[in-house]
């Protein structure tokens, strides 16, 4: 029963792009004017990102109710209809089955979207700091090292380790500096990945929490969370939690009572994609360039300015609380026999209803892509989905009934990763994808091992010249040499794992890469050196949009008469496509272009 | 301002690990790291020049060049690739005339590359001056930049 009445908006940083911040004063303005007996407050995400700004009715009866893709008319209508006469809007109402929410296991999520992440009595509220204060009282490091080893957490980054073996490492090791440190690595930096942002966003306090509770048991007194500076609205509620932390006596000195002391400070990242290698990340927090070093000795003997550290990813540690709470038996219950618990992932691309989901281990690709995702855009044909960033690789369509744990989907050639999983159809070309990642890659290696920075410039010139139509048949020969090389030379994860990207896609779509380099086409039209526009003329109506649109004058053409495009000013940029209203522009890949 | 610079570089005396912080927060002072900036946090903080501009070179967030009054991100994400940002990039060089990395003659604008803004599902997205606009086309950020359409008319699918 929840006794407030409330109106709660999706407010992290997709919502607010998504113009909640609009709805959320409308619903304030309006509920305030006719005087209703709702709060309206401030909530992380929901979840449900393609049908943001989200907004959640919860009534003094317990009821909920949610609304999708509100605007300001939307959220007049729902003040009028729902909270004033009491009628829930059925037509903007995103019903109690929706398939989306249906198939998810929401553990690390449980309190993004329901609670207010900037209040701590809401956190307290939901079972908040039960764990810390259990952990504190009544169980030894060991015993809270046991449970995490119970529970078969394994780490989120992607990599995943044990985490209750990595917490006895740095339980066991000497420090002789007198210090050890408890590390997150909030530097999320897989393009076309946010689930630590949304979980920093929305419930802040359980990361907090899961870091406390690992200090506790690897006997640690200070703690860093290295936060990337493009999430200031993650830094700004870790700040305000810290400060409400400290307030109550969960941070600090003989934290509740008992003699254990922590404090914690929030390290801002400074843009660079390597510092979520975990050596990179305590190079940087030293204030040193953000480049790996050679392993062993192991964070967890040798980690941060030479004390033993250890380091998790936000999720990793969103988890740790749950498990206290029910024990690592329960928790174990979810999931396969060697990947337990949930995985949050970011579903985006080419996909009906993309955003941040929760699943259990275990639940396969299509059940995600399909289900829960609804399919396709447009209902395309699936052709692939991109999990693991750069580090990792694309799933075929064929391969989509595997199962999400980390060794299956290791097998397939990508990673489980930190949980980017990007849907790619038929207009996805797999070279370029692979360019694109090898591009990413390429700018962001820190330099220091040779065949990183060198090899994966050789790789990335290769997979250019196959793009614009240069590509010869021994390319993709030296493409695997170089691979190979590559992944042996490196010293860490990000160039031993930098060919993944263009290994799976040669593994799948061998056939892309040489229609690429044989026939000189680009089957999904992408590749702009490899394609043409052409004006339909018995389509065309001559409303001259095209040529409004084009940026060099090359779809030309006078009022209500076809127009056309000159091949050698255009530079298949795709506006007129996009633009063109009757469908009446036609691109053509293959020789003879 | 110099004021404000020489009680930072107070502020953060002695603290270990200070030279990112000192850098970020020098930036957020001045819009860039001006050479002398560099040399003082040097001084402060004991290490070399070459030391400190070794590590402000390394990290992408930090600009030796003042920046335009107003500052355009370009997201190429996975997700905002494969749904076209290459051609907002083409939009947005016709409509100000400069690539990535460069601010217009008139110092109105920076316009970046950046990898991911973490808005994927409202790819693909810009973030003007910190404000993010999402599910875009060629055809909506050319009137967001002309500054013809509005935050809300550009949000909408």
């Amino acid at each position: 029963m929840n006794a407030r009445a409330e109106v709660a908006v999706g407010m992290s940083s997709c919502g607010i792009a998504a113009g909640a911040r609009v709805v959320f004063d409308q619903l304030t303005k309006d509920v305030s004017a006719r005087g209703l007996p709702f709060s309206v407050v401030a909530t992380g995400c929901i979840g449900a990102c393609h049908a943001e700004p989200l907004v959640e009715v919860r009534q003094a009866d317990g009821r909920t109710f949610l609304y999708g893709n509100v605007d300001e008319a939307r959220a007049q209508a729902i003040v009028a209809g729902h909270l004033q006469a009491g009628t829930p809007v059925a037509d903007l109402l995103i019903p109690a089955d929706y398939p989306y929410l249906a198939k998810q296991k929401r553990v690390v999520l449980a309190n993004c979207g329901v609670i207010d992440p900037e209040s701590i009595e809401q956190y307290i509220a939901h079972d908040g700091y039960v764990a810390l204060k259990k952990v504190l009282t009544e169980l030894t490091p060991d015993a809270v090292i046991e449970q995490v080893k119970l529970s078969g957490l394994r780490g989120r980054g992607g990599a995943g380790f044990s985490t209750g073996i990595k917490w006895t490492f740095a339980r066991d090791a000497k420090s002789l500096t007198g210090k050890k440190y408890v590390i997150c690595n909030a530097d999320e930096g897989d393009p076309g990945a946010f689930m630590d942002r949304s979980v920093l966003e929305g419930d802040p306090h359980a990361v907090l929490e899961g870091m406390l509770i690992c200090a506790y048991a690897v006997g640690s007194d200070e703690g860093y969370l290295y936060v990337r500076a493009e999430y200031p609205l993650a830094i700004k509620r870790l700040q305000i939690a810290l400060r409400q932390m400290e307030e109550r006596n969960l941070l600090g000195s003989r934290i509740l009572g008992t003699s254990f002391s922590f404090t914690m400070h929030i390290k801002e990242g400074a843009g660079a994609f390597v510092c979520g290698e975990e050596t990179a990340l305590m190079g940087s927090i030293e204030g040193k360039r953000g480049m790996p070093r050679l392993r062993p000795p192991f964070p967890a003997v040798r980690g941060l300015w030479d004390s033993p550290s250890n380091i998790n990813n936000v999720e990793t540690y969103a988890n740790v609380p749950a498990i206290i709470r029910m024990g690592g038996k329960e928790y174990a219950k979810t999931g396969t026999e060697k990947s337990k618990g949930t995985k949050v992932f970011a579903l985006a691309g080419k996909i009906k209803r993309g955003g941040m989901i929760e699943v259990p281990m275990g639940i396969s690709l299509r059940e995600i892509i399909f289900d829960i995702g609804g399919g396709i855009l447009g209902d395309r044909k699936f052709k692939a989905v991109q999990m693991g960033g750069p580090s990792g690789g694309c799933v075929p369509e064929q391969l989509a009934d595997v199962l999400v744990d980390y060794d299956s989907l290791t097998a397939t050639g990508a990673i489980m990763g930190s949980g980017g999983m990007v849907v790619m159809d038929e207009s996805t070309c797999m070279v370029d994808v692979a360019r694109y990642f090898l591009a990413f890659i390429q700018s962001e290696s820190c330099g220091k091992c040779t065949f990183c920075r060198i090899g994966t410039k050789r790789m990335l010139e290769i997979l250019t010249r196959i793009t614009e139509g240069e590509g010869e048949e021994k390319d993709i020969a030296v493409l695997e040499e170089l691979a190979a090389k590559v992944k042996v030379s490196s010293l860490c994860g990000l160039g031993q794992t930098a060919p993944n990207p263009v290994l799976t896609t040669l593994r799948y779509f061998r056939s892309e890469y040489d229609d690429h380099i044989r026939n000189k086409r680009c089957a999904a039209k992408k590749c702009k050196a490899l394609i043409r526009y052409d004006v339909l003329t018995a389509t065309c109506t001559g409303c001259m949009l095209c040529a409004k649109v084009c940026p060099t004058k090359a779809a030309h053409g006078e009022r209500k008469k076809p127009h056309e495009i000159d091949q050698d000013t255009c530079i298949q940029c795709g506006l007129c496509f996009e633009a063109c209203r009757f469908s009446a522009i036609e691109i053509s890949s293959g020789r003879g272009n | 301002m110099e004021k404000a610079f020489q009680a930072l570089l107070e502020d953060w005396k002695g603290v270990k690990g200070n030279v990112i912080p000192l850098l970020q927060k020098t930036q957020e002072l001045f819009g860039f790291l001006p050479e002398e900036s560099m040399r003082e946090i040097a001084r402060v903080t004991g290490k070399t020049t070459a030391e400190i501009y070794g590590v402000a070179t390394f990290y992408a967030q930090f600009r030796f060049t003042p920046m335009g009054k107003h500052v355009m991100k370009v997201c190429h994400g996975t997700a905002c690739h494969v749904q076209g940002a290459d051609s907002l990039d083409t939009v947005v060089e016709q409509k100000l005339g400069v690539k990535p990395g460069n601010t217009t003659a008139d110092g109105e604008f920076t316009v970046e590359r950046v990898a991911c803004l973490g808005c994927c599902s409202l790819a693909p997205v810009v973030m003007i001056d910190g404000e993010v606009y999402g599910r875009l086309t060629g055809d909506k950020l050319g009137k967001i930049v002309s500054g013809v359409g509005a935050k809300a008319g550009a949000s909408k699918t």
